[in-house]
Order: structure tokens, then sequence, then C-alpha cells
């Protein structure tokens, strides 16, 4: 009886915030929402420190498992907030050069996280999002590759909002991808274009991000989606990953309806000049 | 229901603009915060503001609005400040353009126009002058993506040429050392800022080359006609106590 009690009041809870939360978008939406925001997700490995979670050889990926949870919660956020595209910073190939047991238990948690994704009651799944993963998967582990594969095969023909997760990726690993794909192609005497780098890169067909978020209030890029973001509004909160909740995802568009303005003519003019 | 919405609008829209008032207070706080610690590094009260460490700050970058960029004296004003504090190489970056076609009024307005040796304005090549015994380099737009574009044209016409090569047979294979070099073959082989300072309305890098920005500092600094000294002494004060894990 108690445990149908608690849960009905769980449920009653949950009902209420989506409620609230609708109204807030809704207010939000007044002003320009963003079509695709971007996170680098900087704090899992401060935060576990910092709450002194257990965090030793046999798990060193604890603060990476929150992390997961504030992904998830932002995801459901952003995508009832109207955002079509979120890119996360998941995996950089610099991550490689981390303790191998921290890396590998980072390999095991993203096939546990991917296969997560995939269930009927996940997230994807109440959106009907499609995934993506960005970077060079030849480095990942087999199983991981394997995975990331059959997530992307699952979710190729959804109609919703898109998810996309940068592993094993940098900025100048996507140009280098771009510019061999781009020279494979041309074999005339027709030269290379700027359109050709952008049509072989990996973020080809998705919208160049709005906005780009560093947490733990970082202010380097550290190599990621250099190329795309010409016109985004760069943003560096203070919170770590695990931290980053509502209000500051709010925070965070009510910053960018501030600047909207000045980026769009910025871009516009340079479209025009193309 | 129409009246429901007939009076929920007005009212969600009366919150939409109490919200940004609260960011713009927000902002205002932080404004003032700022002044006041400004004027502290002003007044010389912190010692350790006087003597900054610029061991790590190899090359610095600015990237300001091309309508602030119209403001020569500033810019002067600006690059003057930080030949003082003691940088030795300044990229600037504007998206137009603008101050590769002003290089000249920095000659002019120098005190010893000797000092300051001009290269001939091309519009899609960098500008580099020595000022006051500090590099300055002048970029724009087209010498971000569109470089690129150059260097993958360099390393296409290699690969064509050298097709016979066994190692060819198996397609392109490019690593980055490759476009570097290629970038440099190209005339684009700039250094990697090791912190850029925006001045502009927003915090944002308006193309500045891709390929240099891999682990930039990135700081807004606001609008160039409001810029302080102090300001920028703060920042490379913050620089100099940073530090990167670069993926580890």
């Amino acid at each position: 009886m108690e445990k149908n009690d608690k849960s009905m009041i769980t449920k009653a809870i949950g009902h209420v915030s989506f409620v609230m939360r609708k109204c807030l978008f809704g207010i939000l939406s007044i002003g320009p929402v963003p079509a695709h925001i971007a996170f680098i997700m900087d704090g899992n490995r401060r935060y576990a420190k910092r709450h002194a979670l257990h965090q030793d050889s046999t798990n060193p990926g604890s603060g990476h498992r929150v992390g997961f949870k504030c992904l998830i919660s932002t995801l459901q956020y952003c995508y009832e907030m109207g955002v079509k595209y979120v890119t996360v910073y998941a995996f950089s190939i610099d991550n490689f050069k981390r303790d191998p047991q921290e890396v590998q238990s980072l390999m095991d948690l993203m096939k546990e996280k991917i296969d997560e994704l995939l269930t009927e009651d996940s997230v994807l799944k109440k959106f009907d999002a499609r995934i993506n993963f960005w970077g060079d998967l030849q480095l990942l582990s087999e199983p991981v590759r394997l995975t990331a594969k059959k997530a992307m095969d699952m979710t190729v023909h959804n109609k919703g909002p898109v998810l996309s997760v940068c592993v094993a990726y940098t900025s100048t690993n996507e140009i280098t991808h771009a510019i061999e794909a781009s020279v494979r192609e041309k074999q005339e005497n027709a030269p290379i274009e700027v359109s050709d780098l952008d049509r072989n890169m990996y973020t080809a067909g998705c919208l160049e991000p709005d906005i780009i978020i560093r947490t733990s209030g970082e202010t380097r890029l550290s190599n990621f989606l250099l190329w795309q973001s010409d016109f985004a509004h760069l943003q560096n909160p203070n919170p770590l990953w695990p931290e980053f909740s509502l209000r500051h995802l709010v925070w965070a568009v009510l910053e960018y309806q501030n600047v909207h303005g000045y980026l769009k003519k910025r871009k516009g003019e340079i479209e025009k000049n193309k | 229901m129409i009246e429901a919405s007939v009076i929920a609008s007005p009212i969600l829209g009366v919150v939409f603009c109490l919200l940004h008032v609260i960011v713009s207070l927000v902002h205002a706080w932080s404004h003032l915060v700022h002044q006041i610690q400004c004027l502290i590094i002003s007044s010389g009260l912190l010692s350790k503001y006087q003597n900054i460490n610029l061991n790590r700050l190899r090359h610095l970058a600015v990237v300001i609005d091309s309508e602030d960029a119209k403001n020569k004296s500033k810019v002067h004003q600006l690059l003057c400040w930080l030949s003082d504090i003691g940088v030795k190489y300044v990229i600037l970056y504007d998206i137009e353009g603008v101050m590769k076609k002003s290089d000249k009024a920095y000659e002019k307005s120098s005190a010893n126009p000797s000092e300051t040796k001009c290269m001939d304005f091309a519009p899609n090549m960098p500008l580099i002058f020595d000022m006051f015994g500090m590099t300055v380099e002048i970029i724009s737009y087209t010498d971000g993506k569109e470089a690129v574009a150059k260097g993958a044209n360099y390393l296409c016409s290699n690969y064509l040429k050298n097709q016979d090569d066994t190692l060819n047979k198996l397609g392109p294979k490019f690593t980055e050392p490759d476009i570097s070099s290629a970038l440099k073959a190209v005339g684009h082989d700039g250094p990697e800022p090791d912190l850029l300072l925006v001045y502009g309305p927003a915090r944002c890098h308006l193309g500045f080359p891709a390929w240099r920005l891999r682990y930039t500092e990135i700081v807004h600094m606001g609008p160039l006609t409001s810029m302080k000294l102090s300001a920028v002494v703060k920042v490379l004060y913050d620089f100099s106590k940073k530090h990167q894990n670069y993926g580890k």
C-alpha cells in the first residue's frame, strides 16, 4: 500500500513538473529558441572527487555515471523546449591518453548506456529521436563500435529530434577526414571548395550550433566543433556537468536570446558575401 | 478557450520580459563588480597584477567586431597596451577584413614609423608586421575555411602528381601534420593562440581560423569602445594561473 502511495505521489509530481516546464518553455518560445545546442560535458571527475563518490581502480567511471543521468534530463528538457539538434562531446581522441583503466571503464559505460538509450522507456524512444555518432569510430573497441552502429541503424528513420554524440572525435581530425574525402572525390581539374569540405564533415546535413555550452567554467573549446562554431554563442557556466540543471539551461537560452539578433546579422552578412 | 489564450498571451509576454529584465540586472551587477575590480587593479594596490608572468602566453589573438574595428585609434591603443605589457605576438582578427585595410594607419600613427614594417595589403592572405617590438598578424574570414580549402587543393595536386606511388593506390591518406604543412605551403601557417580576447557584443569567435583554435582560452571583453587596460591585465593574470589537461 505504501509503495503504491509513493509511486502515485512520484507520478503526480512528475505530471506537475511537466506542466510547469511546458509553461516555462512556452514563455521562452516568445523569443528565438535555439535549433541546435552543443554541450562539452566537463566536470564529471571533479564532481566525483568533490562528492567523494566511490572512485577507485575498480570503478573509475562513477562521476561519468552521474554525468549520464544529467545528460538524459538535459536531453528531455531540450526536446520539450523544441530544440531540434543536441550534440554532446562524449570522448575526445585526446582522452585516449588517460589511464587505460579509466578509458576501458568509459568504453564499457558507453556501450551500456547506448544499449539503455535503445530501450522502450528511454528518452530517444519517447521523442522518436535519431542518434548519430561522429568521430573516428575505428579507434573504438569493436563492441562499442558495433553497438554505436546498431543504434544509428535502428534510429535512422526516426522523425524526431537528433542526438549527435561526438566520440573518438576532434575537430582537426574531422577536418582532415573531410579533406581526404574531398580529395578522393576530386579527380578532375575542378578545385576543392569550402562547400565540398562542408559536405564531407561528420556534421553534414545538421544545422550549425547556435550555442556551445562548456560546463565547469572552462573557456576553451578543446578541439570541438571548431569548423561549425563560426556564429555560435559560446557559454561557459560555472557548474560542473552533473550539476547542470533546468535553470542553467533556461539561463543559457535567455543569454542566447540577448545576442541572437547580433549573431544572425553577422551570419547573414557573410552568407551574402559568399 | 479563445478567451483563455487572449488572457494568457499578455501574461506570458510580461513574464518573458520580466525574465529578460532579470538577465539585464544580473549583467549590470557583474559589470559593476568588474568595474570595481578594474579600479582596484589600476590603482596598483594589488602587487600581483604588477608583474605578470607571460611565459605561457606565446601568442595572443584578439577578435574584434568589424564595426568596432573601424575605430583605428582604439585598435592602435590596444596594440600599444599589449606591447607595453610585454606581449610578443598578437593576431588581430575581424570578420570583414577592416583591420587589414587599415594596416597603414597603424604604421603612420606609430611614434617611429621605421619600427613598423608593413607588407602590401592582400585581402585573402594574412598581413604580418612588426610594431613596437611586437609581431602583429592581421587576418580575416578568408584566412579561415577558404585557407583550408587552398590547403586541400595543394594536397590534392600533390596526391594526383604521385598517383603512380603504391601507397597512393590505396586512396588519399593525410595526417594532421600533413594539413599543417599544406597550410604553411599556401601561406596560412600562423601559430595557434594560447589566449583569444573577443571585443564585441557576444562571446563568439566569428569565424577565426578553426585549425588554430584547438586549445585556445576564449575570453569575452565586451565592446571595444569601453576597453580598459586593467581589464586586459586581469585577463592576462588569470590566464597565467590556468592549467590545462589537454584531454588527460
